[in-house]
């Protein structure tokens, strides 16, 4: 097994709050981490801790990611490097063209990876598939950036900005949430084409549902700010019938 | 948390900061009815111009400097500012402008040589710095299509009938304490008239430049729109970087006849002072609009980024039924620098429109207000108003501030207003910079986000020049 990410006894909290307590993960590449449990384990702090969000502060512990500390990474660095986050709220900035914010973001991973920066035609050319297969019209890129858009083109959104990237590991906080069935089964699609093998999926969740369409690998059930128990697939079923309290720690 | 390095983003430095290695021909420091006679002389006015410049001193000298504003500053001296500096050897030729002065325009990114102007759109430009306009570009192509574009000192020589006509209509001699001191010691500035039915065929612009120390800087610029024409006119400015502040107190007239159009924007970049508030430009400026026929328009821009003080409050009389006025505004406010800026309104024909768009920006230090006036007067039947105040602060030390005025007389008269005040959330620069966008590209694409409705105003290429301007001033990165 070759391990794209080890979160060690990390400890975090928020404000005052002490949130995670010594958690412990590690990521398989290639393969899809599930990431459950109840309301208030510290499953969005989790997500938050990885990308270092300014809401988090980190009290112990390590994450690497292919080898490298990432805790003192600038946010911008950790994306660059890879690092991908689906956010549950994605936030609405007025004025900013949509297509012009993702080119942006674009270009400056393949600056980074030294490569020519793609120009307005060409990424066009590239982002055309991608809303077809999202069910995304095509006004949607040349509107402000998430403003005013229902929270299942919001989610869209996302999806289509990680299909553009191409992070390595994607980390996809409550993509389920706000979807009725037809996006759901559009954005699944979008993340199952990312699904090669080699990315690394985090799927941050509190439902079993977007399970149905994102087969896990892993099931981690996140407990009071610790990593409770790690099992197959096989575990969901299970949970759903007794839910997190059934649960007995590894 | 994510202002750490925000303030050191929106420091930005003042990039034309630069003086200009001239010999300055400067009037000695005071104020008196000899320092008029002497800019007169100087501008070889006829006697009626001397006589109601010293009308306008015996007004001024009646009346206090106003303190309304939510300004804090001390009041000024009057009798320490010179109030004329001229380049030395002011000749008209184009050859024979000190080449200083042409390698300065070019630096600041102007050409004053007409061969030289790249195909493309065609821009006149009256350059004035300190208190003489040194070069008219394009002054005899536009003479073919009856279009006046000099200077106002060569406009009270040779074409007094519309100045006698024209000047003081829309913004009396007396009109406020620094419209009154502009009034009496005004030295350069623009004079524009399109004559009937004709389509300005080029952009015209004005680029004052202070550049005399201990000086101030009292232009004058007047624009006549005939019946049925259209021009689109443009100023900027800059100014050295100094430790004393510098006043600037303008004066701007514009009259637009029925069915006419005045496009008019303004790219302010003043030296702002540092963050301490030492030197910086202090600017209070009178501009007002009058659509003096039926279906006139007016449309003001303005991008302000610099001075240490902005008093600034262009506003549009819509007297012609069926005119529109318009105002468009960025105002930011760094460093320490204070602003009090927005529009006045007045609705006296029928079914007249007006439009206001402010958008305000404070970082570090900065205090930013709007302050607007709605005035629909009885006659105004069928008036409509629609008004948007949006602040952005970046950062916790900044403030705006919002002081919208509403008279109506007219009970069917629509009004409404929208007042927002965001900040640049923590949760807009996480997403950008999970994007692996930096902080500084981040800020910069929120803000211009928030600009965009003023932007698409102005002519392109003042666009990209407002959107470079802004960057600069926003984001310490020295172009």
């Amino acid at each position: 097994m070759s391990t794209v990410m080890k979160i060690e006894n990390i400890e975090a909290k928020i404000g005052e709050k002490k949130i995670l307590k010594g958690l412990n993960l590690e990521l398989e590449a290639g393969k899809v981490h599930a990431i459950m449990g109840p309301n208030g384990a510290g499953k969005s702090t989790l997500s938050k801790t990885i990308v270092g969000h300014y809401d988090v502060e980190v009290t112990g512990g390590d994450i690497t990611y292919k080898g490298k500390s990432i805790i003192d990474m600038d946010p911008e660095e950790r994306a660059l490097e890879g690092i991908f986050l689906s956010f549950q709220h994605p936030v609405e900035i007025p004025g900013v063209n949509n297509a012009y914010f993702l080119r942006t973001a674009l270009n400056a991973k393949r600056k980074h990876e030294g490569k020519e920066e793609l120009n307005a035609a060409e990424f066009l050319r590239l982002m055309k598939g991608h809303l077809e297969m999202l069910g995304m019209k095509s006004d949607m890129i040349s509107r402000s950036l998430n403003e005013g858009f229902s929270g299942g083109e919001k989610k869209r959104n996302e999806i289509l900005q990680m299909l553009i990237l191409e992070p390595e590991v994607i980390i996809l906080d409550e993509i389920d949430s706000g979807l009725d069935i037809d996006a759901l089964r559009q954005v699944s699609e979008g993340i199952n084409k990312m699904k090669d093998g080699k990315r690394t999926f985090l799927v941050i969740t509190h439902y079993s549902r977007i399970l149905d369409y994102i087969e896990p690998d892993y099931i981690h059930v996140l407990k009071d700010g610790e990593v409770i128990k790690t099992a197959g697939p096989e575990l969901v079923p299970y949970l759903e019938e007794h839910g997190y309290d059934g649960i007995k720690e590894d | 948390m994510a202002n750490e390095g925000l303030d050191k983003a929106v420091s930005g430095e003042y990039a034309l900061g630069f003086e200009i290695d001239i010999e300055t021909e400067t009037a000695p420091p005071g104020l008196s009815e000899e320092t008029i006679a002497f800019i007169s002389k100087k501008k070889e006015e006829p006697e009626w111009m001397l006589e109601l410049r010293l009308k306008a001193l015996k007004k001024w000298e009646t009346m206090t400097e106003p303190h309304w504003a939510k300004l804090d500053y001390t009041s000024i001296d009057y009798q320490s500012i010179s109030y004329f500096a001229a380049p030395k050897e002011q000749l008209d030729s184009l050859d024979e402008v000190d080449p200083k002065i042409l390698e300065a325009y070019e630096k600041l990114g102007i050409s004053l040589d007409e061969q030289k102007q790249l195909a493309g759109v065609k821009v006149a430009v009256d350059a004035v710095v300190d208190s003489v306009s040194v070069k008219t570009t394009y002054s005899e192509e536009l003479e073919k299509h009856g279009v006046i574009f000099c200077s106002i000192s060569e406009a009270i020589r040779d074409y007094p009938e519309l100045v006698k006509k024209y000047m003081f209509s829309v913004v009396p001699m007396a009109d406020n304490y620094f419209a009154a001191l502009n009034s009496a010691v005004f030295t350069d500035g623009t004079f524009v008239y399109i004559p009937k039915g004709v389509r300005c065929p080029m952009e015209l612009s004005t680029y004052f430049r202070i550049n005399a120390i201990n000086t101030g800087q009292f232009e004058r610029t007047l624009i006549i729109a005939d019946e049925g024409s259209h021009v689109s006119y443009n100023e900027g400015c800059s100014a050295p970087t100094r430790d004393e502040h510098q006043l600037h107190a303008a004066v701007v007239e514009l009259i637009i006849l029925k069915d006419a159009e005045i496009k008019y924007s303004t790219i302010q970049n003043w030296y702002p002072g540092d963050e301490t508030g030492k030197g910086g430009i202090y600017n209070f400026v009178t501009k007002r609009a009058i659509c003096e026929g039926d279906n006139a328009k007016v449309s003001w821009t303005q991008v302000e980024t610099g001075s240490a003080i902005t008093w600034k409050y262009p506003s549009c009389i819509l007297k012609g039924d069926n005119s529109v006025g318009e105002f468009y505004s960025v105002a930011v406010t760094t460093l320490a620098q204070q602003a009090d800026t927005g529009t006045k309104m007045i609705h006296i024909g029928k079914n007249t429109k007006s439009t206001i768009i402010s958008k305000g920006i404070s970082a570090m230090k900065g205090q930013n207000t709007y302050r607007g006036l709605v005035k629909i007067n009885a006659s105004a039947e069928g008036a409509r108003n629609y008004s948007e105040c949006d602040s952005l602060l970046i950062g916790s030390e900044c403030g705006a501030h919002t002081f919208p005025y509403l008279e109506s007389k007219d009970t069917q008269g629509q009004v409404e207003h929208e007042a927002t005040t965001s900040k640049i959330s923590d949760e807009q620069l996480f997403y950008l910079r999970q994007r692996g966008i930096t902080e500084e590209d981040a800020v910069s694409m929120i803000v211009h986000g928030f600009c965009k409705q003023v932007f698409s105003q102005l002519p392109m290429e003042y666009a990209v020049e407002a959107k470079a301007l802004l960057e600069l001033t926003l984001e310490g990165s020295v172009g």
